[in-house]
């Protein structure tokens, strides 16, 4: 009863997904307590994906009005549900279902199993809870409670120099940039004496007298999520940790991570600092929004085009990715008649994004579970030997690269097309270049799988790994049925925009 | 329905193929086939239609109910599913089936590995041909146009010759760029309608342009937008023609591609260019058209003269067909740009014609090499003793290139020069025309040197391999094919009365536009 008062009505209803997944994570840590030296690798792999799978479950039905109404806040206005905070919600499930799905052979021979799973449970509870967070301070708390599950898990192979290396990288600049962005909202907190979006917002639309100390603390805090969006400049650290990590934290990393970052950038900086406010106070954070797309978009992938190794160039491909999407704050405009497209465009791309990315990084698994090797010549000829694998992630690659074979390519169209309406056509013109390079590096990937004859006589792919063929296949799938039906999403994503910036 | 249809069999039959054992796929693949080309041999009987469907709604045929369907709402527009033909585009659509079931045909013999991919990605592409031919909205038509890319890229990497890698990469660049430079060119137009329509069907957008509501958009007056659109969409479209000098990847492309593949590329994927011309730049911005007539003409003669020149100087039969494709799409523009209902009713006439005819020529040097394993004209001569029946049947689409009377590329020259000739709106019509008639003298001059060399005089061959006889399969497209080129010579009115309905629309609309100026 305390609680209901204290949450708001219906609260657990709203918080369904992120429960079950912390449920479920807790559970997993009992079982391990219990019995530490548990060997049923199967019970503790169902039990997992029966979590994520209920909490994506439920984030659906939630979407389509099952639930409560949306739009409520929730604990004294700390955590917000909306459309917004669901479609995110439904991006790091989806990611996670299909990440716990692919590690299951990726594990096999690995230790300590139960603590891998409520690991990742946990840091996609996190996640989730960022995309729910209201205020500065459920911001920070959420953020932190992604982030320190993920760096074990990207160092999570114990024996592997780069995973271990990737992960201490991960751990320092994470760690660096989590206190880079806590000084940036004490000063933005000094300044408007609120953490609570809505009366930041409100703060600084009626005017603070403190503009210096309100725009470093926005330049900081523009800092913070640059390093954990991996946007160039603040992006060294992410090709280390993706290539290190296990390949399907890798994905799980790039993508989930990624969106639930972005959408915290989406809600602070339309929330928090309205635009026409602060770019009366002098403080526009617009436009460095506008530098960072920009050399994210060029450096990412101009590095993805040097890469020889596959994994290396997903990584860079994937901060060429967030390039893309931060053109949806980059192209927002004072007053401007079509911010909720762009916006919209923005986290579309983020949905469509989730499942090719994540697909692509769960192909490499099923490369290094066959010891397939690093770099694109090891990759040759496995189009023949693994024909419906390579097909699935051939698909993924061409809609990355935004070929109107899959979902891809309608997130570029509204991010582009956007940021076209609202005058900044630049954008669009560098973010189609970018995609054109792109499509070289992808290709190359292509090419070795299907053209290029393998040096020393093919690879000896043993096993089945079904558990990473289906999450490939259920990836690539979603990606090309989104080509057809992505009107739903679209539908909720300007849903979505139009509560934050409409 | 039967658009529909035509897209669900294709695609589905596309999985079945992709799924068959490699034995029975070639088969399959025919018999799969013979459906779209049954349906769309029954559009033609069937269409009773006239007129232009991007000016008359009336004309659209064969639109079903599914149409108008919304796909995707974004703001204030909706991206639907329209899919109709018209007497443009149901030949097109006519010619691709028929040219998607001979070559499937064709490549029983010289496809012989991954067979159930090789014939899976030829449905696939047949049906996103029979797509870009019939959707008329405009994301549509790009998705569909986007996926005859993916699996032609794949068909010249992987069952090429020698130097496939790099054709493939080349020609996946260069019609890349081009799609986005149309792409843009095509945003343009959008954002100088914004507020004016709410879809994105190409006939709504054809209309509002005509109905002159085009607005200027940012530093650009309405004026300038549509030309920067204008040659934005040129340029891309340019590229697929090809024209020169963005004619470069297809030598690579079409010597490399396996026979059947080549078939393909020429008979059909080159008509996407001139096709996307009529449709998007000739009938939406036709005063910008004439504006720029004499540029727009001496391109076209460049690429005759420059596209014929290429192929003289060529050995390889098979790059001497490619190139001769150069100089054929030439006329196509001509034509286009003459507006005379000669000229573009010709000009589509020469889609048709090109289509069948060089289909041809590139399935007979496809059996001469099966037999000979050289396209090399200096390696082999009197190929007519040993292979008799190939070498007339090239000798027949040889002449049927240089426009022998009673062959479909008599017509389709005939039509487009007398449409040429009298354009008014072109300065120095007859001087062009005169140009590009010139052209056929040198297609004469390296095919008839071509055919001398190679079919003729004393039985020679350089290369290792025995003369067979060329199997029923291999030689019977080609009869079907010289059967279709020599109807359309004798009868041209079968297509020409269909075409000639739906491209006056176009002319009366240049006339009343850009005719005054």
């Amino acid at each position: 009863m305390a609680l209901d008062t204290l949450g708001g009505e219906d609260w657990f209803l709203h918080l369904a997904p992120a429960l079950v997944m912390i449920a479920t994570a807790l559970a997993l840590f009992g079982v391990d307590a219990l019995d530490p030296d548990s060997t049923n690798h199967r019970a503790v792999f169902g039990v997992t994906l029966a979590g994520t799978l209920a909490a994506l479950g439920s984030a659906i039905a939630l979407l389509f009005g099952m639930g409560p109404e949306l739009g409520t806040t929730l604990f004294s206005d700390q955590l917000v549900a909306d459309e917004a905070s669901l479609l995110f919600t439904l991006i790091v499930t989806s990611v996670t279902s299909l990440v716990v799905l692919g590690s299951y052979d990726y594990l096999e021979d690995l230790p300590d199993k139960g603590e891998f799973y409520s690991l990742l449970l946990l840091a996609a509870t996190g996640m989730v809870l960022m995309a729910h967070a209201n205020s500065l301070a459920t911001v920070f708390v959420a953020l932190e409670l992604a982030s320190l599950p993920s760096y074990a898990l990207v160092s999570f192979l114990t024996d592997n120099r780069g995973s271990v290396e990737g992960g201490l990288k991960y751990f320092l600049i994470g760690a660096l940039s989590s206190a880079v962005f806590v000084y940036g909202i004490s000063l933005v907190y000094a300044a408007t004496g609120s953490l609570l979006l809505s009366d930041v917002g409100t703060a600084v639309t009626e005017g603070v007298d403190q503009t210096g100390v309100l725009g470093l603390g926005v330049l900081l805090m523009v800092a913070g999520f640059g390093f954990k969006i991996a946007s160039v400049p603040f992006h060294f650290w992410a090709p280390d940790a993706y290539e290190g990590a296990p390949a399907p934290i890798s994905g799980f990393v790039s993508s989930a991570s990624k969106a639930a970052g972005f959408l915290i950038a989406f809600r602070v900086f339309t929330t928090a600092f309205p635009l026409g406010a602060m770019q009366d106070a002098g403080i526009d954070w617009v436009f460095v929004f506008g530098v960072l797309a920009v050399l994210t978009m060029l450096l990412g992938n101009l590095a993805a085009a040097t890469q020889d190794e596959v994994k290396r160039m997903l990584a860079y491909s994937s901060i060429a990715h967030a390039g893309y999407v931060l053109i949806a704050l980059a192209a927002l405009k004072s007053g401007g008649a079509h911010n909720d497209w762009v916006l919209a465009g923005g986290m579309l791309h983020l949905f469509v994004y989730g499942f090719m990315n994540t697909g692509a990084f769960l192909f490499v698994a099923l490369a290094e579970h066959w010891d397939v090797g690093r770099t694109f010549e090891d990759y040759a000829g496995l189009g023949e030997e693994a024909p419906v694998a390579s097909a699935a992630v051939t698909v993924l690659l061409f809609s990355l690269a935004g070929l109107p074979v899959g979902g891809g390519f309608w997130s570029k169209f509204m991010l582009f097309g956007g940021a076209i309406q609202n005058g900044f056509w630049w954008f669009a013109a560098i973010g189609l270049a970018a995609s054109a390079l792109s499509l070289f590096y992808y290709w190359r990937l292509i090419r070795a799988l299907w053209i290029d004859q393998p040096t020393d006589g093919g690879h000896e792919l043993d096993g089945t790994p079904t558990g990473l063929y289906v999450a490939v296949l259920v990836a690539a799938l979603v990606t090309v049925g989104l080509l057809v039906g992505v009107g739903p999403v679209a539908e909720v994503a300007f849903d979505a925009a139009g509560n934050l910036v409409g | 329905m039967i658009i529909e249809a035509l897209l669900a069999v294709t695609l589905l039959g596309g999985i079945a193929v992709l799924l068959a054992p490699d034995r029975l796929a070639g088969k399959l693949a025919f018999g799969i086939s013979l459906g779209p080309l049954l349906g769309g041999l029954w559009m033609f009987w069937q269409f009773d239609g006239s007129g232009n469907l991007m000016f008359d709604s009336a004309a659209k045929s064969f639109e079903s109910s599914l149409s108008g369907t919304t796909l995707l709402s974004m703001g204030p527009w909706d991206v639907q599913w329209l899919a109709a033909v018209d007497g443009i585009s149901l030949p097109l659509v006519v010619l691709s089936t028929i040219l998607t079931t001979l070559a499937i045909v064709s490549a029983w013999t010289p496809i012989d590995e991954r067979q159930s991919q090789f014939y899976a990605l030829v449905l696939f592409m047949e049906a996103a041909l029979i797509g870009v031919f019939t959707a008329l909205d405009f994301f549509v038509w790009f998705v569909f146009w986007e996926g005859v890319l993916v699996p032609m890229v794949l068909l010249i990497g992987v069952w090429g010759g020698p130097r496939r890698k790099y054709a493939a990469i080349k020609f996946l660049v260069y019609t890349n760029v081009a799609s986005a430079v149309l792409f843009v060119g095509f945003l343009g137009l959008l954002a100088g309608l914004d507020g004016t329509i709410t879809s994105f069907a190409l006939p709504e957008i054809s209309q509002a342009i005509h109905a002159g509501e085009l607005q200027g958009v940012g530093p650009f007056s309405p004026e300038e937008l549509a030309t920067v659109s204008f040659f934005a969409m040129f340029a891309g479209f340019a590229v697929k023609v090809p024209i020169v000098p963005v004619h470069t990847w297809l030598p690579d492309a079409h010597v490399e591609a396996p026979t059947p593949v080549s078939v393909l590329l020429a008979g059909v994927l080159l008509k996407m260019g001139t096709y996307a011309l009529l449709r998007f730049n000739f009938t939406m911005l036709p005063e910008v058209a004439m504006a720029n007539a004499e540029l727009i003409a001496a391109i076209a003669v460049i690429s005759i003269l420059y596209g014929a020149m290429l192929a003289l100087a060529q050995r390889d039969l098979k790059r001497i067909v490619a190139y001769s494709s150069v100089s054929s799409m030439g006329y196509v523009i001509l034509g286009l740009v003459a507006f005379t209902v000669y000229g573009v009713g010709g000009a589509t006439f020469q889609m048709l014609s090109h289509g069948l005819i060089s289909g041809l020529l590139f399935m007979t040097v496809g059996v001469i090499y099966n037999t000979t394993h050289t396209r090399m004209v200096g390696d082999m001569s009197g190929l007519a003793d040993r292979m008799p029946v190939a070498s007339w049947v090239f000798v027949a689409g040889a002449f049927g290139y240089m426009g022998l009377p009673l062959m479909s590329g008599f017509a389709a020259e005939l039509f487009v020069f007398i449409g040429a000739f009298g354009a008014e709106g072109l300065q120095y019509s007859p001087i062009f025309t005169a140009l590009g008639m010139f052209g056929i003298v040198i297609v004469a001059g390296y095919l008839l040197s071509a055919m001398q060399k190679s079919l003729f005089g004393p039985f020679r061959l350089e290369t290792d391999y025995e003369i067979g006889r060329a199997p029923f399969h291999d030689v019977a497209p080609l009869f079907v094919l010289l059967g279709l080129i020599v109807l359309l010579g004798v009868a041209p009115d079968v297509v020409f009365d269909m075409v000639e309905s739906a491209t006056q629309p176009i002319v009366d609309a240049a006339a009343e536009n850009g005719g005054g100026a």
